[in-house]
């Protein structure tokens, strides 16, 4: 692209033509503070935090969204923009509540950390009159606290634009407006998909997961427990930037050995429940294929997606994988082969899932998930909440060494790595159900066609002599996209995978926040799943048929894949919920 | 304005059910189609019941949220039925500094509302508005499609008294 | 209609009917010897025009008149004060103040026995004297009505009437003469700006959207008038509908747009009415819709009715609107006439901006410049209010001053009381005081001043009016008015306005006012849209001009025009005082007492200061402190 030439506070330097001020002044290491600005989703211009001034212009631009010319003279760092930037901060601070002290966004709060760098000295400058707003804790997964609220709308985005959901939004006007849903309706009584997304993206303490880790400490602390943990595939490639590891770096030594130092009883992994779940998933997709669907056959393991389609796709139910997802199923073994082997009875079992996810929270919930009797899973703590958990308990995460997974459930092989990136479980369902259908072991079974992070993947496959056509989609809109496509009867798949978030569960809603400062210029997505591929890549067995764990337990206690043991174990079923 | 809770039932003729749906038929597909399918829901049901906007939303594929959302952002809307009589009062500049306030204190006062409230028995919906563009009358009330103008206190008090008496 | 010659041909048939009232001795064989040509804009209707109207019909039936005299509902004649007005043609006798009852007299003594009814003239208020023709009044004098040239002399839901004078001639002569160019080319030489606040070059606006490239373009009239005390548009659109529509049609086809809308507020019933009227005859005589005068240009137009939001008056927010969002203004750029509706180039004009357009393509664009000033050319419509004679609508040559828009169009300020300043612009203009009354009126000069011409209400106030409470009231519509997206406009003004509350409450200090100025300069140059940035105009100009009000309020707590509740005392002056008992009588809160024929007294701390005892004084005793 042409490059262009600009000054920015008196230094002359060139951007790509059609960059914004933020952008080109980014390229030239000049940081330029924004609130609202979250790119591609919520170029609104709203917050005004980002203001500049550009020679000729008789007010100051928002740098954010005003594109660069030729000759322009920018300055950033005038005792002018300094001034409103503060004024800004201070209006905003004057309808904020501000009990920092006691929030848990206290430290990595963007508001708070823009205070500190325009200097603001009085936080009760502009104090007047404010709206009183219920907090909202009616959603299993998640609060609201609109006194919190600074209307920067990036949670509307990331509801309305990659979930194209919409259920929350800006209500009345003014200085009334605020973020709610239809009706002033409680976030507990929408059809929320407990994705989180939201979460992720504010910059202050306003909304936020439900903490959970009381529960979990009062598992810990309890004698009679028998407390394990199982931590997700994408859970280990992101937990690091919680404690400033670079993103993108695999922490699974560190993560492992943290855990443990909390104090669980067993440290387990989830990817060997993803083996699992792929057995079951591909043996499901075999038979589907051999015996007229329904087809498509979608994937289960985002609950997030399910609550969607129960919600707004009922009619797509019969098409649903009946899996379980990996971290029900994990406690859906650990409950009944495990307690068994084991010798403990299942109600004095506590698994707590360490999960890239608000939705999974909403799934310990969901009925027929209770292999044994007692939920499957008690407890699904967010990356963020762990990440609590170790500070909380004193370790110094970054000097620990690197520790193994405990057995039996310890060894994953490459496939379960995978399910954390968008296109993963598809590839690795693909690796076990070509192998299963050749019946003899084959050679290529990286299926790069569904990797990487756009939205929409598509792909054929020549599968011992069946042509199969699949699609890997992930965020909500996309998946909107596709059923539409596919109810139009504008294509045709025999086998889609859904992630509810975009880009899959390494941009999960209970990952660690990162600023929009980071955002908005970091590829959060691609450095994360590429943690993941680099794991897959050096695992020994990298197809979840290959694992011993998978062929013992199948030997001792399910039978084979689909069997009518596995349905009652790893295996659930899905209902109709309303749309408003 | 917002609406935290729903107090009455929702009531629909099988006439107002036809025009409407009639409607939302020909709006669905149209570009924009959401603003002319609240107004007319507005209009057949003199509110904007929820049940109503679920329509909308399934029919033209809009998120509930934002058909609300919408909703509340523009003064025209209103989540409760209105009373029998819309008194609104000009607030526009001319009638201001004509003594407008005055005249909307005093109905506040008597029917013991605020502006863009109903009173309980559901006769009156008091409200102050934006210039009816008949300054030259200042100050000026409508009480739903009569205008009276010209106006002191002591005349908007009678104007009141009128309807008070009637049914 | 399928051309050029045949639009001429029914212009001059139709001329034929309107000669009665040309008064330029035109022959005609029409069938009606008289017409009565009577106001029916809001104003007028709400003063019972429509009932005039009936009323006169009735009585023309009763007399076996109906076919001799005709009765034309036309829009606003601009003397709303004096309205409902009717005017008898030929003769050209106008009537004032006209009640339903007075139709009888009309007919029987006007119309059959010659002699005009007396009680109705027109009195100059000045001299007392008769004044017979509407035009010969003061009112008219310095006026120029070029956007308002239909108000008041055709029957807006008749499009033959638009036709009979010159209507669709200036789109006819572009489709079939003009490229678009050459459309573009008179604009700029006209030198016209856009009416609806800013005063951006219209032909600017339209050749950026004729620039961009798109299979899709859209023209939009913006009819979302919503200053507190303006109705220029309103008056245009009820007076005149066809004047925008073949305006619209004529930007059509400039910018190669095929789809136009009016956005009109909900609010404006007979505009709306008139509008679809209008576009349906348009439509029916081939002027708007496919191959429009058999020139091969398709243009169609519809109506979008604005729901009840200020902000839909700035032309992003509108678009939201026409969108199916919440009017919520975008960042710019991109400029709607680059990315406009649905991402579409589109033009936004506003009312006036359209209606003067059609007179400078047929006319010629130095006809136009031969009005106005240097840098503001043509007319400007103003909706004048507040304290002052002649309330209506009055359209004057940019350079006219305010002196003369006040004292010699609007008649002075009632009650001989004193002329304070003069707000143009609504909520987003400043105060003109009095050291500026003859500074002309133009784009520029305004801005200069510190106020700005906006839409063109034109608010009056006297030496009864307090600045202070003033701005607090401009500022109470922008927060009841704002969009609430950008932090300075939605936070900004709520606490700015809170600050002006403390200030009318006798509560504030000098570091407020400091605050209150800093504040202000924030909002102006970091708000997103026009809304916020020019918010705390009031409250600077007013400030700027007045500060020694401010500072009465601040530093004796002391309100100098006795009108803010919290710093006024009601005293009974005992001299003046007759003890008649009428105050006592009247005082909701028992705060006054004392006996008959005795000097009365009012208790402060019972006061609420409702001001009834002064209304009730017929001896002038009740002071204002």
């Amino acid at each position: 692209m042409k490059e262009i030439m600009i000054t920015i506070n008196g230094k002359v330097c060139t951007a790509p033509e059609g960059s914004t001020i933020l952008e080109a002044a980014r390229i030239n290491n000049i940081e330029i503070p924004t609130l609202c600005f979250l790119k591609e989703i919520n170029e609104i211009g709203a917050c005004r935090m980002c203001v500049v001034e550009v020679k000729g212009m008789k007010n100051l631009i928002t740098a954010c969204v005003y594109p660069i010319r030729e000759g322009m003279e920018i300055t950033t760092n005038s005792k002018k923009v300094f001034k409103s930037r503060k004024i800004n901060l201070e209006l905003i601070l004057s309808t904020h509540e501000r009990k920092c002290l006691s929030c848990i966004r206290s430290g990595n709060c963007e508001l708070q950390m823009l205070c500190k760098e325009f200097s603001v000295d009085d936080e009760d400058y502009y104090n007047g009159e404010n709206l009183q707003y219920d907090f909202d804790d009616t959603s299993v997964h998640m609060y609201r606290n609109d006194n919190k609220c600074i209307l920067c709308k990036r949670c509307v985005a990331a509801c309305s634009v990659w979930q194209d959901i919409g259920v929350v939004g800006p209500n009345d006007r003014g200085f009334k407006t605020h973020i709610g849903s239809a009706y002033e309706k409680s976030l507990g009584e929408v059809a929320c998909i407990s994705c989180g997304q939201c979460i992720v993206v504010c910059p202050t303490g306003a909304i936020a997961e439900k903490d959970q880790t009381k529960e979990v400490w009062a598992a810990l602390d309890d004698p009679t427990k028998h407390v394990i943990v199982q931590t997700a595939p994408s859970t280990r490639v992101t937990l690091g930037e919680a404690f400033n590891i670079p993103i993108g770096t695999n922490v699974e030594g560190k993560m492992v050995a943290a855990l443990r130092r909390i104090g669980f009883d067993k440290v387990f992994d989830t990817n060997v429940a993803a083996d699992f779940t792929i057995m079951e998933e591909a043996n499901e997709f075999i038979e589907r294929v051999q015996n007229n669907g329904p087809l498509p056959m979608f994937t289960s393991c985002s609950p997030g997606w399910i609550k969607y389609c129960e919600s707004y796709h009922p009619e797509l139910i019969p098409n649903l994988s009946s899996c379980k997802s990996p971290q029900q199923m994990f406690g859906a073994l650990a409950k009944t082969w495990y307690a068994e082997k084991m010798g403990i009875h299942p109600k004095d079992i506590f698994v707590v899932g360490v999960m890239p996810c608000t939705a999974k929270k909403f799934e310990v919930t969901r009925e027929d998930e209770a292999a044994a009797g007692y939920s499957d899973c008690d407890v699904a703590l967010t990356t963020r909440e762990v990440a609590r958990m170790i500070e909380k308990a004193g370790i110094r995460f970054n000097d620990l060494p690197d520790e193994q997974f405990d057995n039996p459930f310890g060894e994953a092989t490459g496939a379960g790595y995978i399910f954390g990136a968008t296109g993963g479980v598809m590839e690795a369902a693909l690796r076990t159900a070509s192998e299963t259908l050749a019946g003899h072991p084959i050679d290529s079974i990286d299926f790069k066609e569904v990797r990487g992070m756009e939205g929409i993947k598509e792909a054929s496959y020549e599968i011992n002599g069946t042509k199969v056509k699949v699609a890997a989609v992930s965020g909500i809109a996309n998946a909107k996209k596709i059923i539409e496509k596919i109810q139009s009867g504008e294509e045709f798949y025999h086998f889609v995978e859904v992630m509810g978030c975009p880009g899959g569960c390494i941009n999960g809603g209970g990952q660690p926040v990162q600023p929009a400062s980071v955002r908005n210029f970091v590829d959060l997505k691609t450095k994360r799943a590429a943690a993941l591929y680099e794991a897959d890549k050096n695992r020994g067995l990298r197809k979840s048929n290959d694992s011993p764990i998978v062929k013992l337990v199948y030997k001792e206690f399910l039978g084979k894949p689909g069997s009518e043991k596995a349905h009652s174990v790893l295996h659930t079923s899905f209902t109709k919920r309303s749309e408003f | 304005m917002s609406v935290k809770e729903k107090v009455f039932d929702f009531i629909e003729t099988e006439s107002q059910h036809q025009e409407f749906e009639e409607c939302l038929n020909n709006l669905q597909g149209v570009q924009g189609g959401q603003m002319p399918a609240l107004q007319e829901a507005q209009r057949i049901y003199g509110y904007l019941p929820v049940e109503v906007l679920e329509r909308i939303s399934k029919k033209l594929d809009v998120p509930l949220e934002k058909l609300y959302s919408t909703a509340t952002f523009y003064s025209q809307f209103t989540f409760v039925p209105k009373g029998k009589y819309t008194i609104s009062v000009c607030m526009g500049t001319a009638c201001y500094v004509k003594g407008a306030g005055d005249i909307l204190d005093s109905y506040a006062t008597s029917l013991k509302i605020k502006p863009g409230e109903t009173t309980p028995d559901r006769k009156f919906t008091l409200e102050s508005v934006r210039c009816i563009g008949a300054c030259g009358l200042a100050p000026v009330i409508t009480v739903n499609e009569e205008v009276y103008g010209r106006l002191t206190k002591k005349k908007g008090d009678k104007v009141l008294v009128t309807y008070l008496n009637q049914e | 209609m399928k051309n050029w010659s045949e639009l001429k041909e029914l212009r001059d048939s139709y001329r034929q009917n309107v000669a009665i009232r040309l008064e330029d001795g035109t022959e005609s064989d029409f069938q009606y010897e008289k017409e009565i040509l009577v106001c029916a804009g809001t104003g007028c209707i709400s003063s019972k025009s429509g009932d005039v109207i009936q009323n006169l019909k009735d009585e023309l039936e009763k007399h076996g008149l109906a076919d001799k005299v005709r009765i034309v509902s036309t829009g606003c004649f601009g003397l709303c004060a004096q309205g409902p007005i009717a005017i008898v043609y030929p003769e050209g006798v106008f009537y004032h103040l006209v009640k339903p009852k007075d139709a009888k007299k009309i007919v029987e003594q006007h119309l059959i026995d010659g002699k005009p009814v007396e009680k109705l003239l027109y009195h100059d208020h000045k001299t007392k004297e008769v004044i017979n023709k509407l035009l010969d009044t003061p009112f008219y004098h310095k006026q120029k009505r070029l956007a308002l040239r239909n108000c008041g002399r055709i029957d807006p839901e008749r499009i033959e009437e638009y036709i009979a004078f010159d209507g669709y001639q200036a789109l006819a002569k572009v489709v079939n003469e003009y490229t678009p160019d050459d459309v573009l080319n008179d604009l700029k030489e006209s030198g016209l700006k856009g009416r609806g606040g800013a005063g951006f070059p219209t032909f600017m606006k339209w050749s950026f959207a004729k620039e961009s490239p798109s299979d899709q373009k859209y023209i939009i009239c913006n009819a979302d008038e919503g200053d507190p005390g303006a109705f220029m548009d309103r008056s245009v659109l009820e007076g005149d509908p066809h004047a925008v529509i073949e305006a619209m049609a004529i930007a059509g086809y400039t910018i190669g747009a095929n789809q136009g809308y009016v956005y009109v507020r909900a609010e404006y019933p007979i505009a709306v009415k008139r509008l679809r009227i209008g576009i349906e005859q348009a439509k029916a005589n081939g002027l708007l819709g496919k191959n429009i005068l058999g020139s091969g240009f398709d243009f169609d137009l519809d109506l979008k009715l604005g729901a009840g939001a200020f902000v839909c008056g700035e032309e992003t927010a509108l678009l939201e609107s026409i969108e199916g969002h919440r009017g919520e203004p975008r960042p710019r750029p991109p400029f709607p006439a680059v990315k406009g509706l649905f991402g579409k180039p589109t033009v936004v004009n506003n009312v006036e901006t359209y209606a003067n357009i059609p007179q400078i393509i047929l006319k010629g664009p130095e006809w136009f410049t031969e009005m106005g000033t240097e840098k503001s050319k043509g007319t400007k419509v103003f909706a004048l209010g507040g304290n002052i004679v002649n309330t209506g609508l009055v359209e004057v040559p940019m350079g006219t001053t305010l002196r003369e828009i006040v004292e010699d169009i609007g008649g002075g300020i009632p009650d001989g009381k004193q002329f304070k300043a003069a707000q143009t612009g609504g909520p987003s203009g400043g105060c003109i005081p009095v050291e500026h009354y003859d500074v002309p009126i133009d784009y520029d000069n305004l801005t200069e001043i510190g106020s700005m011409m906006g839409s063109g209400g034109l608010i009056v106030m006297d030496e009864a009016n307090c600045m202070v409470d003033i701005a607090k009231f401009f500022l109470e519509f922008t927060v009841e008015e704002s969009c609430g997206k950008c932090v300075p406009c939605r936070i900004g003004t709520k606490r700015l306005l809170e600050i002006l509350e403390k200030i009318t409450m006798g509560k504030a200090t000098m570091e407020d006012l400091d605050k209150m100025e800093e504040l202000c300069l924030h909002i102006q140059e970091n708000s997103l849209c026009g809304l916020g940035q020019t918010a705390p105009n009031p409250v600077l100009s007013t400030y700027h001009y007045f500060k020694e009000e401010y500072i009465a309020h601040v530093m004796e707590r002391r309100c100098p025009a006795g009108v803010c509740k919290n710093l006024i005392t009601y005293e009974i002056d005992e001299v003046a005082c007759t003890g008649c008992t009428a105050c006592a009588r009247r005082c909701p809160v028992d705060a006054i007492s004392g006996n008959v024929k005795e000097a009365h007294h009012i208790d402060q701390s019972l006061c609420i200061k409702c001001g009834q005892c002064l209304e009730a004084c017929r001896f002038h005793a009740v002071n204002v402190g």
